[in-house]
Parts: C-alpha cells; structure tokens; sequence
C-alpha cells in the first residue's frame, strides 16, 4: 500500500491547497519564462520578415532597433549605385499615441518604400496587402482595429486594408505598415499655425539681410515648405535596407559602404543582436531575477507545509520505525508527497497556463524545452522541500512511542 | 502447536542494567536483572509504578538499549550491552510484536491496513498481507469494522485491532505493556486470554505488564519487579 497516497487522503485539504499555491506561482514562473520567449520572437519578427541582407544607419549609432537613427532618403540612391547591391528600400518607423475612438491607441509606423514593397511579405490573417501609394494601411490585430474601419492621423484618414497577427514592436505595441510617404506625413505631421509661424520667421529673417531686400525670389524660397529648401530638410528616414545581388557576397557590399563616414552598417544578424543585447537583454535579466525569488518562495512554502505534515506524523512514523519499518519507507512516504505537491502543482500551473497566457497583455511563448527545464526545477525543489522533513523524521527514535 | 523441548528460549535476559541520566539526575531503572522466556510461555510482568517494567519490557524489546547486560533471542546474541549485534530494526519486524496500553494505530489508514502495513514492511506481498490481515481481524472480532479508521473505532476495538497488527508477521517474541489498561475488565480479560491462546497455538512468548489481579489465572507464571530488581520469576 501507498501510505504517501493514504496520508494525503487523510489531510486532503491541506495538501490540495498547498498544490494549488505552488501551482499558481509556479504557472507565474512559467508565464515569465514565456514572456521572454515571446519578447525575443516579437522583438526578431520583423527583422527576421522584412528581407534585407545589409542594414545601412546613421553613423555610429546601433540603429533603428536600439536607439534612434535618422539619415537622409537620397542615402537609398547612393546605396543602390555600390556593386552588388540588388536594391535598396528605405526603412521608416515610429511610435505614435493618439487617440482613437475615446481610447488611447499606439502604433508603431512602419513605411514600406512603394512602390516596390506593397507588403506582399507580410503575413496577412485578413484583408489584402497595400494597393494604392496613400491612405491604406495593414494593421495589427493587438491595436484592435477593424477591417474596412477608418482611422485619422495627422491630417489625413486611413484605411484598414489588411490584418495581421502577433506583429508588434520591441515595446510590444502594434505595427502598422503606411507607404513611407504617409509614414513620413504622420511623422512629420505640424499644425498649420507652427507652419505659419516658422516661415514669418524665416521672412524676418531673410529680409534683415541686405541679400533679402535685393533678392526678392530668395524670400520667396524661405517662406516655401520646408523640403523644397535643401539645408532645411531634415534626414527623413531611419535606415536603408540593402539586398544583394545573387554570388555577391555580403561582406563585400558592407567593407564598401562602412568606407563611408556619415552611416555605418550592419548585416542583419548583426541588428538582431544589438536589438537582442539591449533591450531585451535588460527584460531577460528582470524577468530571470523574479523567476528565481519565485522559485525560491515555492521551495521554502514546499518544505514548511511537508515538514509540517511530518511533524503531524512524527509518532505513527516512531510507530513504524517501532515495527521495524526500513528507512526507505520513511523517507518514501515524505517524499513522494513532496514529488506529488510539485507535479500537482507543475501540471496545473501548465493546464492554468493554457487559460491565462493568452489573456496576457504581452505575447506568452511557451517552449518545450522551457517546460522540461521547469520539470527538472520542480523535481529539484521537491527533493530539496522533502529535506527538512526527512532529517526530522530519521532522528525520530522507536521508543518516542512510549511518551 | 508443539515446542521441541531442546529448542532454544524465545528470549534470554542476562543481567540487564539500565541506568537513565548520569551525575545528580541518574536513575537506575533496572538492575541486574535476569529473565528467561521459553516459546509458548505467556508470562505477566507485575510490579508497582516506576519499578522499572517498562524499561525492562522495551530493552528486550530492542527499542531501548539496555546499559549493560546480554540479549540473547532463539539462541542468536543480540545485545551486549548497549550495542547491538545484529540489525535491530529487522529483528524487531521479523521477531517482535508489540501491544501498548494506547492502541497507536496510524489513523490514515484503516483498520485492516493498520494490520497489512506490519506485514508489507516486512517484505509480504500488499495481497497476501491483505487477506492474512482479514483472517487476524476477524480471529480478533473486529473483521466487521476492517475498513474502518481507527478514529471510527472503540478503544477496544483499537486495541483487538493492534493486537491483530502485533501478531501479523508471527512474532516469537509479544510484548505487551499494560494493554488492558484502557478497557473494561470483561475486555480486559477476552485479550488476555487471546495472547494465552496466540502463545499455546502459535508457539510465540508473551510477556503482559498488568495491575489486573483478576486475570493472573490467564498465565503460566508471573515475574515482578520492585525498584529495578526482579523479585521473583
Ligand atoms: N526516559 C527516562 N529517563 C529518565 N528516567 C526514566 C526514563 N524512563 C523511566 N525512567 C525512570 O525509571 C524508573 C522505571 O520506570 P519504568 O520502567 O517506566 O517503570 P514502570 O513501567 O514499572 O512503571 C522510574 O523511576 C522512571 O522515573
Ligand atoms: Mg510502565
């Protein structure tokens, strides 16, 4: 007979309740590891998706992923002149927060260069990819928007054209693909009375000078629009992608274009490892940290509720020693109810898991060989929990019987 | 049953001395004393409180190792002095049974388990210690409440139920200790009389530490003690 199974029977609530505590911290430690799981798939997929082979940035910055970095659109000419290269997209994208129907809503704008990329590589769960160079939009589903459903930015109304799923930016917010024309009108997006109020300024300006009383057509440039004045513009997007030609080699390509002072490159490799090592880097040691409190908060609630449990049963185990019960016996009993507490409370942290991890705000990737590793941990700290019960136990002499 | 008459003595007591603390706190519970039980011999163990009964009934019951002084049992040395010459805790389950005035059953399990678990913890198969347990229940008259817990049980069912468990394995050697102490005089008497028919049928020695006058016909002879001597046996 079980006399493990038989005791647990016996004290049912007890130990039901104490599975149920190490099965929801356990599921937290669980969801955590996920997490970070789901942090490095989402963190990657657009890197892994968008299909360059040379990311080209602002000189000595990390790039887009990491930090900000602005050069200028005609770079994407320039890239396109180095042999080798097979062409060259510019690459835009920000954060905005604006407010949408009464709640606030962040995008992440994402610019595909139209019109060679009409987001024919994104993967759609609704609609269809761009097809006109304004006013279209692919949205992710985490922004909760709508097929067919309207959204205004800046000046100008969009169109949700297609859908996608679990496509979301490094700060777990929703991506949204404009053409990069509209990506920049959002971004660049100023009320009409800063505009007003910048070029009476540049008028002031110019017209203090001698040059601007005699030249009136230089006045009239200034108080122009802002691109149309070449010093003025301001570098307009984050980054250029490069793909190569087939049989050239990359590295070629990127010793050319890291000759060049004002940019620097990186392969794509490359830009998921800064993105890697930074940021979520930081989040991995974050959530390492509470995973281990958490661990340890489990064992020792594990071993208080076995040594109490054999503390209840010190005499029917002096009783059993008295019977001349092997140690085995002993130490299996407590034990196996310290293996049964971890397993219990392992598999309703993964059947809770199955619930919950969806309803979390942040993607949850569960991996098997996350789940084997969490099994191994459990296993551990049952074992280390059945200690302090199993040293009390084996000090207990048969004669305790007597008193 | 019966016992050759060249067979060796269930259990032979040599000079046994058990001294309790040392210094100003040192007891001497027991001393010098000397005891031989044969198979097939129910013996009662008589003496005043504090005489040192139980000390001598738990050192030849090899949970209380005496201070000095030999054990022998069915011919084998097993203690000399306060060191053990074989595996006491295997020679206990093979060997040793033993009744308590409290019944000291383990209350998860049932009353036929409490039984079975004596025989599985010394290697018997969980079917066979299961109905051999049953037959021991119902040899006790408790067969009726064999899936009862102990907590649903009388004291005197406890203790019928803790005398099945003693005599699970087929003990040589029963040890009771004051077992009718808990209950009326008419169940008092029923278990005496059992361990009486256990030690004539079965060939086991029993040893009863009692106050029970009116029981004494039940045994062969008495032992008993006062202040940790034997004053006769
Ligand atoms: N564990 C112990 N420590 C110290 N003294 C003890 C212990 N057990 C028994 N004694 C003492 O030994 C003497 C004999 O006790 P015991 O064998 O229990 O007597 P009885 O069973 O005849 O009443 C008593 O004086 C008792 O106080
Ligand atoms: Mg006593």
């Amino acid at each position: 007979m079980n006399l493990a199974a038989k005791d647990i029977r016996h004290n049912f609530g007890r130990f039901a309740l104490t599975a149920i505590g190490i099965g929801l911290l356990l599921m937290i430690v669980m969801g955590m590891g996920g997490i970070y799981r789901g942090l490095i798939r989402e963190a990657t997929l657009l890197i892994d998706n968008i299909g360059a082979d040379l990311w080209v940035v602002q000189g000595s910055t990390r790039g887009p992923f990491a930090e900000i970095s602005r050069v200028p659109a005609s770079l994407e000419d320039r890239a396109r002149a180095v042999p080798g290269v097979a062409s060259a997209r510019r690459f835009v994208s920000h954060t905005v927060q604006r407010e949408h129907r009464g709640k606030p809503l962040r995008i992440v704008v994402q610019g595909l260069a139209w019109p060679e990329d009409r987001g024919n590589w994104i993967p759609l769960v609704a609609g269809r990819p761009l097809r006109q160079a304004h006013y279209e939009i692919i949205a992710d589903r985490s922004l909760r928007l709508e097929l067919g459903e309207k959204i205004e930015l800046g000046k100008n109304v969009y169109e949700v054209v297609g859908l996608t799923s679990g496509m979301v930016g490094s700060g777990g917010d929703g991506l949204g693909f404009f053409t990069v024309s509209d990506a920049q009108a959002i971004q660049f997006d100023v009320p009409g009375e800063a505009l007003r109020l910048e070029r009476q300024s540049r008028r002031a300006r110019v017209e203090a000078e001698y040059i601007g009383q005699v030249q009136p057509l230089l006045v009239e440039r200034a108080v122009g629009s802002a691109s149309g004045i070449p010093a003025l513009a301001p570098p307009q997007v984050s980054a250029v992608m490069l793909t190569i030609q087939p049989g050239m080699s990359a590295a070629t390509v990127a010793a050319t274009i890291s000759t060049w002072p004002d940019v620097t490159v990186y392969s794509t490799q490359q830009q998921k490892d800064l993105l890697l090592s930074g940021m979520v880097d930081k989040a991995k040691r974050q959530l390492g940290l509470f995973r281990v409190l958490l661990i340890i908060i489990s064992t020792i609630i594990m071993a208080l509720i076995i040594y109490t449990l054999t503390l209840d049963k010190i005499h029917d185990i002096a009783m059993l020693k008295l019977m001349g019960a092997r140690n085995g016996v002993i130490v299996g009993l407590i034990l196996q109810q310290a293996l049964l507490i971890g397993a219990l409370g392992y598999g309703l942290a993964y059947w809770l898991g199955t619930f919950a991890f969806p309803k979390f705000p942040r993607l949850v990737v569960i991996e098997n060989q996350d789940l084997l590793t969490l099994a191994g941990i459990v296993l551990g700290i049952s074992v280390l929990a059945s200690l302090l019960g199993i040293g009390k136990a084996m000090r207990v002499e048969p004669n305790k019987i007597l008193s | 049953m019966t016992v050759p008459a060249n067979s060796p003595a269930a259990v032979e007591a040599i000079g046994l001395t058990k001294i309790y603390g040392s210094g100003n706190t040192e007891v001497v519970a027991m001393k010098d004393v000397s005891v031989t039980l044969a198979r097939g011999e129910v013996v009662a163990l008589l003496g005043p409180s504090g005489a040192g009964k139980s000390t001598f009934l738990t050192a030849i019951g090899l949970i209380n190792p005496p201070t000095a002084g030999r054990i022998v049992m069915g011919g084998e040395p097993v203690m000399d002095g306060a060191r053990a010459l074989v595996d006491l805790r295997a020679y206990r389950r093979k060997h040793l049974g033993f009744v308590f005035q409290k019944a000291n059953l383990i209350p998860f399990l049932n009353a036929v388990e409490n039984v079975a678990v004596a025989m599985e913890i010394n290697d018997v198969a969980p079917r066979a210690a299961r109905k051999r347990a049953l037959e021991l229940l119902g040899y006790l008259g408790v067969a009726d409440r064999a899936t009862n817990l102990p907590d649903a049980l009388s004291g005197g069912q406890q203790q019928r139920v803790a005398v099945a468990r003693a005599l699970a394995n087929q003990p040589s050697l029963i040890l009771a200790d004051e077992p009718t102490a808990a209950l009326d005089s008419h169940r008092g008497r029923q278990v005496m009389e059992l361990f009486r028919k256990v030690a004539h049928e079965r060939g086991s020695a029993v040893m009863v530490v009692t106050h029970d006058q009116r029981s004494l016909d039940v045994f062969d002879r008495t032992c008993e003690m006062e202040d940790g001597l034997l004053r006769k046996g």
